[in-house]
């Protein structure tokens, strides 16, 4: 039969897809090993990274060493470089012998303290960053269900990052205590930092989940419709799994700029008990040893550094087969 | 015929958009087609003759500007809160964070069913249209052909009365693409489902339907209906000489509305 040849054609290309599908499943389980892998090759070359950074550091202490011996002889050229002496830039040694220095009066070592007043100021941005998370997907949330209320509102939400974080700081200090006294817990000064850190997070939330909560392509949204499902339903089922690689995008940045917030916040809020404060205190007192404020320089940077990972960890798990943005 | 309600009947619809502006658009004008229950129907015309926009109307996904659209006898929106009508897009439109047994559970949960029902379906209609193996695949697993396989299997997983299918194979190559035809018309006949199918492809549409409505664009208007008695549907069917006189028929019925306009 003429029939039999062409359908046999179609049946042989339909299985020919189904053995490519299959080595495609096959390929599924080793990928773990390979995430493994990339992930071991990710953190040797941060290592290797950061080991280049410190010999750019040093080599740039040599070349300043050389330019002070020529001085002499060339004053502009030395004048017009950036210091490089033992106070401006500390030998590397320096700084890693100044993270297991014992410290005067406490008995502990700079680096030790330098971790526990990290874990302060983390709380302090965690805290902030989960109330801001809530607030800015609410904002979103709210934002997608009207166009109305979103063209009214995000200026509103934009403007709010208009005002210099260094001035709110101050503010929210001394007016949380005293406006919040209702509350059935005793106003401490981390809170406000807190505060801060909320209102620094919610902006981006809010803006990138808008962004992601209006991702769907409409006929998505339509097939929603001819399943007859309402907005929560659409919202839960559709909406919001759209948005998690914008939702995460935003997460990245908020972390990371709620412990430099954090951190901020607490200097001009005169915060103790956290990095900041700590930050303040070596550059005080920084002629008598610069390389504590190195150490806690870095200890803030890890401390970023930490939350961007734990917010990629969390990415990784809750979006396990879709592709993020970033 | 029984005495049963028409699967789809369309009276007098006019479809307006933007009614009153300057960018006033009449996209259909006195539509009159009634589709009997358990026949396929297919939907041709050059672009801008509406027949997306007709599907639209049968599905309840536009707000109706003139006449009437009824489906089972009830109000299309009606039909819709009752849900008895599954649809498919020409871009399968699967949810890249389900797998793909869990896109076809998806109209499943929203109707509440219970876990294992949900899983039993999914896995009969995954058996339906030949993908058994791959429901726990995501959807960027498969091939275009196969997802829109799954799309057809999610749109008919709550076994509504009619289908809606929106030029679902036209992101399709050829060869994949006269294979779906094959697989949907045999899905048609074990499911004795109602089909409306709107399509830019004689051949396919000739294939496919009892019926080919030939629509004429700006305004959208029923040119012809051809009535294609071909039997039951084999790969010969393709190359018979009924076919092709099918074909030329309706080719000529699409050059005297692109002729009108």
């Amino acid at each position: 039969m003429a029939a039999g040849g062409s359908q046999t054609i179609v049946e042989e290309q339909a299985d020919n897809l189904v053995e490519e599908q299959r080595a495609l499943q096959a390929r599924g389980t080793t990928d773990r090993a390979k995430e493994f892998k990339a992930a071991a090759r990710r953190v040797s070359v941060f290592a290797a990274f950061l080991g280049f950074l410190a010999l750019l550091y040093s080599a740039y202490r040599a070349l300043g060493r050389a330019l002070d011996h020529a001085q002499a002889d060339w004053p502009i050229i030395g004048s017009f470089l950036p210091r490089s002496d033992d106070l401006a830039m500390p030998p590397i040694g320096d700084i890693v012998a100044g993270i297991g220095a014992t410290q005067r009066g406490t008995g502990r070592p700079l680096g030790l303290l330098i971790a526990g007043e990290a874990l302060s100021t983390l709380r302090e941005a965690a805290i902030g960053f989960v109330v801001g998370a809530v607030l800015g997907l609410a904002i979103a949330i709210v934002l997608e269900r009207s166009r109305l209320l979103e063209r009214g509102l995000l200026p509103y939400v934009i403007g709010s990052q208009t005002i210099p974080l260094v001035a709110i700081a101050p503010i929210v200090v001394i007016w949380a205590p005293q406006s919040l006294d209702g509350l059935p817990w005793t106003w401490t000064g981390w809170m406000s930092v807190s505060i801060i850190t909320t209102y620094l997070t919610f902006f981006p939330v809010a803006v990138n989940g808008l962004r992601g909560l209006q991702s769907p392509r409409p006929e998505d949204v339509e097939l929603m419709r001819s399943y007859a499902a309402g907005w929560l339903p659409t919202l839960w089922r559709l909406r919001l799994p759209a948005s998690l690689p914008y939702l995460f995008a935003a997460f990245k940045i908020a972390a990371t700029i709620s412990v430099v917030g954090a951190i901020v916040g607490e200097i001009s809020g005169g915060v103790n008990g956290g990095l900041g404060r700590r930050i303040l205190l070596e550059a005080q007192r920084y002629t008598t040893g610069p390389e504590r404020l190195y150490v806690a320089v870095l200890g803030a940077a890890a401390t970023g550094i930490l939350v961007f990972l734990v917010i990629s960890l969390l990415e990784r798990l809750a979006i396990r087969g879709q592709k993020g943005v970033l | 015929m029984s005495s049963e309600p028409a699967a789809v009947t369309i009276s007098g619809v006019s479809q307006v958009f933007n009614p009153g502006r300057p960018n006033e658009v009449r996209a259909l004008d006195h539509i009159d087609l009634t589709v009997a229950t358990g026949e396929f129907i297919t939907l041709i015309g050059p672009s801008g003759c509406g027949k997306s926009t007709l599907l639209r109307l049968i599905a309840a996904l536009l707000p109706l500007t003139g006449g009437e659209v009824k489906v089972n006898g009830k109000q299309a929106d009606q039909a819709r809160l009752d849900r008895d009508y599954g649809m498919a897009f020409q871009k399968a439109g699967l949810f890249d964070w389900r797998t793909v047994a869990r896109n076809i559970e998806l109209p499943l949960e929203l109707m509440g069913w219970s876990k294992t029902d949900r899983r039993r379906r999914a896995r009969e209609m995954l058996d339906l249209v030949k993908l058994g193996d791959f429901a726990g695949n995501r959807p960027a697993e498969l091939s275009g052909g196969m997802q829109q396989r799954v799309a057809i299997a999610r749109a008919l997983s709550f076994s509504p009365s009619l289908l809606l299918m929106d030029e679902p194979f036209g992101a399709l190559d050829e060869m994949t693409r006269e294979h779906m035809q094959a697989e949907l018309l045999r899905i048609w006949a074990e499911t004795a489902t109602t089909v409306v199918f709107v399509t830019h492809s004689i051949p396919e549409a000739v294939f496919l339907s009892s019926r080919v409505v030939v629509m004429s664009p700006r305004p959208g208007r029923v040119a012809d209906i051809i009535s294609v008695d071909l039997g039951t549907r084999q790969e010969t069917t393709r190359e018979s000489e009924a076919f092709f006189k099918k074909v030329t028929e309706v080719r000529e019925a699409l050059r005297a509305v692109e002729r009108l306009s």
